[in-house]
């Protein structure tokens, strides 16, 4: 099947080295410095963005990323990703916040996937990662593909693997380390990524200067999309107390610690 | 208020852990209560807890319901929470009810909220528990829209098991799908090393694939020392991104995949005990350890991440010779 669209849907997340706090905001819950901390792209939404392209290089087919994010900080982060594969993006400029409602995220990204010049149904796969790094809820992909009309929707994917004629089949992560392994007759269909199979590209000045011709334009006129936040009330977030007392053992016999753990492991 | 509890059966047609630990979330509300169940069967599974106290039996059942599949489990929870009619819906957060979950609450113009670790009304107002910023902080949530979705984690609420004789109605559904369930791809009984029941999780960290005191890798010794852990405790097996990376490409442990990760962008498994073994603690790790009780660590750097109140115990010592001895132990 040649000509596929693939959009992915992803967006940026706080660098997972940072330490997290959360504060009250006039909204709802916030994290503290939000707008200073560095953030990267949401790490299971780049597997599904890495796994986009490489099909799009099987298929001759055309990879989008849809990113709904606060515009300035999606621009930081677009220096680096725009490095890593060919693909051109929609931005919608709201919040990123594991705090907003997943359903009105969702509301929003189908809106920008529906603003895609040329955009053709029946060529549609979207892609993004099956939870995000902030709301992990797993339920924006759901909601996007029903409101696009896609009811044949993968959720944890590992793999896909695409006849000539469009079919494919996908490996979906399930419980105990097992695979559920599917067949579908073809697009349009929505795939939730887990890791995949490919090491993250390494970066390619010459894709990136090509990218940002695109990116930077797109940045300029990205679409406001405030999320509202009806019905959704917060009576508390706060961080867990998780520190423990860590008795450090130095100096002790092996056989000893090999004792003391058996007797643990037992109890 | 109405609730009712969503779920699909077993393969052998009953009604799955997970399954019985949201139910007695749902029951917890203490609204009138309908089950909703799907399915290749669901008799045997709306008897088992047919003296829970609900009100009412709805099932959706056949050969099309039997597998995971969007199309069809989507099309049959709908049909179940149309007939129902409820406020509430609570399903548990099983692998094959999450794929579907937040697409039926669209079809039902539904808000959503998942994996929730707590749920209670107070008052007639329900607040539910869940993690953000993957189990770095929590928060308490209201919603005034109804109806509302909602999936419970597994371990967190008490399951309800009633057995009787349940009467069910059934609803027809014709599902439309252009997806269909070719096989289960499980590991072999004997090369299981993901265990969610285990009492016990064995971190393996990059150190197990790194030169050693005398300057070489001793990455067979390190697999035998694993396994042989795993077959006398029947531990869960879990690793971190470094390691996972690395037998990725082929250099180190051979029966690790990417599913073994705990951690930021892995898993977040329930085990009562952990033991971490050459993984240094740093954070991106350990926020999927937030759900495991006891911790200790072997480590040969007293200053690694463990040591800085993310175990109770740190050992610091050499992990092969450890391990070889308790292996022995416990064998
Ligand atoms: C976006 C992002 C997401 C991430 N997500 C995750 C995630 O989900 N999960 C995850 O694990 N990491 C994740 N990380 C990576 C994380 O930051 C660490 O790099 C990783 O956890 C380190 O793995 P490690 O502790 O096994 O390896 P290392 O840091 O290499 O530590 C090896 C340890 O082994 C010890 N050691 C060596 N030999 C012995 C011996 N003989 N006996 C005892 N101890 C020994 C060493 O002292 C050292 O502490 C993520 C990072 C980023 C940027």
């Amino acid at each position: 099947m040649k000509g596929l669209q693939i959009v992915v849907l992803g967006s940026i997340v706080p660098d997972p080295l940072q330490t997290l706090e959360p504060v009250s905001g006039p909204t709802g819950p916030a994290l503290k410095n939000e707008l200073m901390l560095p953030a990267v792209l949401d790490p299971w939404a780049g597997h599904a963005l890495y796994e986009a392209a490489n099909l799009a290089k099987k298929v001759e087919g055309k990879v989008y990323l849809v990113a709904l994010g606060p515009k300035a900080k999606l621009q930081q982060v677009m220096m680096n990703v725009a490095q890593k594969v060919p693909f051109e993006i929609v931005v919608l400029d709201g919040p990123a916040s594991g705090f907003a409602d997943a359903a009105e995220t969702a509301a929003a990204l189908a809106g920008g996937v529906e603003k895609i010049p040329g955009l053709d149904k029946s060529k549609l796969l979207v892609f993004g990662g099956w939870q995000s790094a902030s709301r992990g809820t797993g339920a924006v992909l759901q909601m996007v593909g029903e409101l696009l009309g896609i009811t044949d929707q993968f959720q944890g994917v590992d793999e896909i693997a695409m006849a000539e004629d469009g079919s494919f089949t996908v490996l979906e992560r399930i419980e105990g380390g097992s695979y559920q392994k599917s067949s579908c007759q073809g697009a349009p269909a929505l795939l939730g990524w887990a890791t995949g199979n490919l090491p993250e590209p390494p970066n390619n000045p010459q894709v990136g200067m090509q990218n940002m011709r695109l990116i930077m334009p797109a940045l300029a006129k990205a679409t406001p999309a405030p999320l509202k936040g009806e019905g959704l009330k917060y009576a508390g977030v706060e961080l867990p107390s998780q520190r423990r007392e860590t008795r450090v053992v130095k100096n002790a016999p092996v056989e000893d610690i090999a004792r003391e753990l058996a007797d643990w492991i037992r109890a | 208020m109405k609730v009712l509890f969503l779920a699909h059966t077993e393969e052998d047609g009953s009604l799955g852990k997970a399954a019985a630990e949201a139910l007695g979330a749902a029951k917890g509300l203490g609204g009138e209560l309908v089950i909703g169940l799907f399915g290749a069967e669901v008799q045997k599974a709306a008897d088992s807890v047919a003296g829970c106290g609900a009100v009412k039996f709805y099932g959706v059942a056949g050969p099309e319901f039997a597998t995971a599949r969007y199309g069809s489990d989507a099309a049959a929870a709908e049909a179940i929470a149309k007939a129902a009619g409820a406020e509430i819906i609570v399903a548990p957060s099983t692998s094959r009810m999450s794929r579907v979950a937040a697409g039926v609450a669209q079809r039902l113009g539904a808000k959503i909220d998942t994996r929730l670790t707590g749920l209670e009304a107070v008052g007639g107002k329900i607040t539910a528990t869940r993690w953000f910023y993957r189990q770095r902080m929590v928060g308490k949530i209201e919603r005034d829209a109804r109806p509302w979705l909602v999936t419970t984690d597994t371990g967190c609420f008490a399951p309800c098991e009633a057995a009787g004789s349940a009467s069910v109605e059934m609803l027809t559904v014709a599902p439309a799908t252009r997806s269909q369930v070719v096989e289960i791809i499980a590991p072999a009984a004997d090369a299981q090393t993901i265990r969610p029941d285990a009492k016990l999780l064995l971190v393996a960290g990059a150190g197990w694939g790194k030169s050693q005191a005398d300057g070489q890798k001793h990455v067979d010794e390190a697999a035998r020392l694993i396994l042989g852990l795993l077959s006398a405790t029947q531990a869960s097996l879990g690793s971190s991104k470094s390691l996972v990376d690395q037998s990725g490409e082929g250099a180190a442990l051979p029966f690790l995949t990417h599913m073994h990760q705990v951690g930021q962008t892995g898993s977040t498994p329930r085990h009562p005990k952990g033991l971490a073994t050459c993984c240094h603690g740093e954070e991106p790790h350990v926020v999927g350890w937030r759900f495991v009780g006891e911790r200790r660590a072997i480590n040969l750097d007293a200053n690694c991440g463990w040591a800085q109140g993310k175990a109770d115990v740190l050992y610091v010592a050499d992990a092969f010779a450890v391990m070889s001895k308790l292996v022995d132990l416990l064998k």
